[in-house]
């Protein structure tokens, strides 16, 4: 046991991420921001979707980000579920090589690995998180298999036991997700995406587009979920009473980067920057 | 230079120039060199249609030699139309002896079955194959199949796999079961039965796979380890034929072709035509042993 | 006794950049020292301060300047301003509770896991259940038990309130900041929980309470604060 092994008390950890789109030069983060109001970078016109972004994500706790459209949020975690390749920065996992080694630069092997057991993710459209040629069942037991989990009877139990902790009727398991309705498609890649206990989960605007009620369903699932397996999760949303009722402290993201950052109730209670006072008083 | 009687044109002996043979050569050192991997060939024109044994062809006229004696079966047959086509133009073109008597073939080119005896260190067998491509059920996109080969990202096909046996029952009852070559590619062997499968491990022939439409070429070298997909509560079986032997010899232990006659009885006949010659003239025969064949003995011994 | 919370010229201004960077000054030097089984009553009229000064303790407002040291079990003393925000969550979940004018209706929740959410993260006695412990206190506090599983959403005011007093109650906090306990009860009502707060006292806790009801000041408090226009006025000794 080296005697400098010292655990994280974070579970993320990210640093300086940056996405750029396009041919860019050393002014162009600079060039880009709040304080232009754009994203595109005047001398390159590349897109700088996030920029310098830095934050921790501890054991146990739910991180907002809330933003608009092109603020960025999606990008980073996009990012840190590897949809995405990283321009710059580094991103560090407690439970992989003890947080020292930066994620975003290992192997696809490596990546593979992590993003099957060490997180999870909940798209806003189930097309991308779910195969719909497989079964609801089938789609859990392909995290399962990747796991090494080879034993039919098992994976069965278990994806089981998952879909009856979201709410999906068991007797559709061996259905495709193809005729389900929109929210228990959410729900089946919610069980889908905690199928290996990861430690993080990344929620990427899951209500979005859903109808009020079953938007309801599906947050107060995820509500629950967190209180039963502690599980650390980033919460993206531009809906700030989804930010309200889920986390506990959150980023403000505009033109791609971080404008104010705080405990939940601080930020819809007493909002610090311009922006994020608009938001808040934006709340219909 | 081989005079042909219809054109009065000359070919190459074997039928493919020399520098198109080299680099089939190439390609199969290649394949051997790395068992179970699709390795892409030139795939020259032949005188037959794709999609009729141009893979198999191929690599026979690649690697034969004078010497050579040539067997050629289709499902089985060495009489079937196919067959002797195949063989009646190898012949012409390469000048070599032919067989029907499997043990006494040093290149067997096969559609579709493993001969039902065990092939020596000395032999070589050549699969005609339709679609090399094990994932192409799961995934349509060439780019995304070789990725996953090259990553071994095999998680599709093992859920498809589930899939199918939640559906269904069972994992795959059909032709042409997907194995694990030396423990790091899935392959598919043709369109073998299951009753071949086991087979193909830990031999002492080398298997040679060309696929001629799709131009990939692979291979199973001797003595590599070759296991069928399967999970550890459902595992992968043969077929069995005990209690419908064959019509001819009583036969159980060998693959049966199920016939059916005018008058729409049904029997049973062995499927390796040289096989059912040589059990029905009495001679010894070497069979191959695997586990799941020794496994249908004991069974039909302790029920005997 | 025992110091659990010191403030040192805290000052708290809203600057509002949605109406021309317009500034409100709302709390002005304010000195304040709590210790361990202390009870402080705050008083003074509506838009004084009290709320405010209350939320800048919780961390709901960001504090202009000044100083919150808070003398924590698990970090020692930490002063909350400077804090980062994990540590804050950390001593939010383990310490320190605070108790709202009116219940924040988290939809879709019941009255029982509205107050059992107040445990989330602490341990429980032995062979006991969050829920039970939430089901007894409810009982305690007189509310009828077949709103024990229905929302509070459609709760009257003395309902609601009874369920925001028992999910800040049910955690044995060491600091507990509680606005308006009493306010919308009826007279038994308030006794209940006049009572289960100074059992809390008597337990070490320190608790600062605001309140417009001079009886409920007079049972509970050991000592006033009077602010106005975000300045203490004076301490008020009974």
């Amino acid at each position: 046991m080296s005697a400098t092994q010292t655990v994280k008390p974070w579970q993320l950890k990210v640093q300086g991420l940056t996405k750029i789109y396009g041919a860019y030069n050393e002014r162009s983060v600079q060039l880009t921001g709040p304080k232009y109001d754009t994203n595109i970078c005047p001398e390159t016109n590349s897109i700088v979707a996030c920029a310098d972004i830095d934050f921790e994500l501890f054991p146990g706790e739910v991180l907002g980000i809330v933003g608009e459209s092109g603020s960025g949020k999606s990008t980073i975690v996009k990012q840190l579920y590897f949809d995405l390749e990283n321009t710059a920065g580094a991103a560090f996992l407690a439970k992989y090589g003890e947080g020292d080694i930066n994620i975003l630069r290992e192997s696809n092997a490596k990546k593979r690995f992590i993003r099957n057991q060490l997180m999870g993710m909940v798209y806003q459209n189930p097309r991308e998180g779910l195969n719909f040629l497989f079964s609801s069942g089938g789609n859990i037991a392909e995290k399962l298999l990747m796991a090494g989990e080879f034993h039919v009877g098992k994976i069965r139990q278990r994806a089981s036991t998952l879909l009856e902790r979201t709410e999906v009727p068991t007797a559709r398991m061996d259905d495709s997700p193809n005729h389900f309705s929109g929210g228990m498609q959410q729900r089946v890649q919610i069980a889908k995406a905690i199928a290996n206990n990861p430690p993080i989960l990344f929620l990427d605007e899951v209500t979005t587009g859903l109808d009020v009620s079953v938007q309801a369903k599906v947050l107060d699932m995820i509500r629950e979920l967190q209180r039963d397996l502690h599980i650390s999760m980033l919460v993206v949303s531009h809906d700030l009473s989804v930010i309200r009722m889920l986390t506990d402290r959150t980023l403000v993201m505009k033109n791609g980067r971080i404008v104010e950052r705080g405990l939940t109730d601080q930020i819809l209670q007493d909002p610090q920057h311009a922006y994020t006072q608009l938001l808040v008083s934006s709340l219909l | 230079m081989i005079e042909a009687k219809k054109f009065q044109r000359s070919y190459n002996y074997a039928f493919i120039d020399e520098a198109t043979k080299k680099e089939i050569r190439r390609k199969l050192l290649k394949a051997v060199c790395i068992p179970g991997y699709q390795v892409p060939y030139s795939s020259p024109e032949m005188p037959i249609a794709r999609g009729w044994g141009t893979g198999g062809l191929h690599i026979t006229l690649a690697i034969i030699g004078r010497e050579d004696v040539l067997k050629v079966i289709d499902q089985g047959s060495d009489a079937s139309v196919n067959a002797c086509n195949l063989r009646d133009f190898i012949q012409s073109t390469a000048e070599c002896a032919v067989t029907f008597d499997a043990l006494e073939a040093s290149i067997i080119q096969t559609r579709h079955r493993i001969t039902e005896e065990r092939l020596r260190a000395d032999q070589i067998m050549v699969f005609q194959v339709p679609l090399p491509e094990p994932l192409r059920d799961v995934e349509p996109y060439e780019k995304k199949t070789r990725e996953m080969h090259a990553e071994m990202d095999y998680a599709k096909m093992w859920v498809s796999l589930y899939e199918a046996y939640v559906q269904y029952g069972a994992l795959m009852d059909g032709a042409g079961y997907p194995v694990m070559v030396n423990g790091r590619y899935i392959m598919s062997p043709s369109p073998i039965p299951r009753w071949d499968v086991p087979n193909l491990h830990d031999s002492d022939c080398i298997y040679l796979f060309g696929a001629g439409r799709e131009k990939r070429l692979y291979a199973i070298p001797p003595h590599t380890q070759v296991q069928p997909l399967e999970f550890e509560d459902v595992r992968f079986h043969i077929e069995r034929f005990l209690g419908t032997p064959c019509a001819h010899t009583g036969e159980e232990l060998a693959f049966l072709d199920e016939l059916y006659n005018d008058q729409g009885e049904k029997s049973h006949v062995i499927n390796d035509s040289n096989y059912l010659d040589k059990l029905q003239a009495g001679e010894v025969v070497f069979q191959h042993i695997n586990p799941y064949l020794t496994q249908i003995k004991d069974e039909r011994n302790a029920n005997r | 006794m025992e110091k659990i919370l010191e403030v040192k010229g805290l000052e708290k201004q809203f600057l509002l950049h949605i109406l021309n960077d317009k500034k409100i000054l709302a709390l002005n030097d304010i000195h304040l020292t709590l210790h361990r089984g202390e009870m402080i009553g705050l008083v003074g009229k509506s838009g004084s301060g009290k709320s405010t000064l209350m939320k800048c303790l919780y961390r709901t407002y960001l504090a202009s300047a000044g100083q919150i040291v808070f003398f924590s079990d698990s970090l020692g003393p930490i002063d909350l301003i400077q804090a980062d925000d994990h540590s804050i969550l950390q001593l939010r979940k383990k310490e320190i509770t605070y108790c709202a004018q009116f219940l924040s209706v988290i939809p879709r929740v019941s009255a029982v896991d509205v107050v059992a959410a107040g445990l989330y993260g602490r341990a429980l006695p032995d062979g006991d259940s969050a829920q039970a412990a939430a089901r007894s206190l409810l009982a305690r506090l007189e509310l009828a038990p077949d709103l024990w599983d229905a929302y509070p959403a459609t709760f009257s005011g003395g309902e609601q309130q009874r369920v925001n007093v028992a999910k800040a109650l049910i955690a044995n906090p060491r600091l507990l900041l509680i606005d308006e306990p009493t306010a919308s009860l009826d007279q038994k009502t308030k006794d209940i929980v006049i009572d289960l707060i100074l059992e809390l006292k008597a337990q070490g806790a320190a608790v600062l309470v605001i309140s417009h009801d001079a009886y409920t000041l007079d049972r509970l408090c050991d000592r006033q604060i009077e602010l106005k226009n975000g300045k203490i006025e004076s301490p008020i000794y009974p």
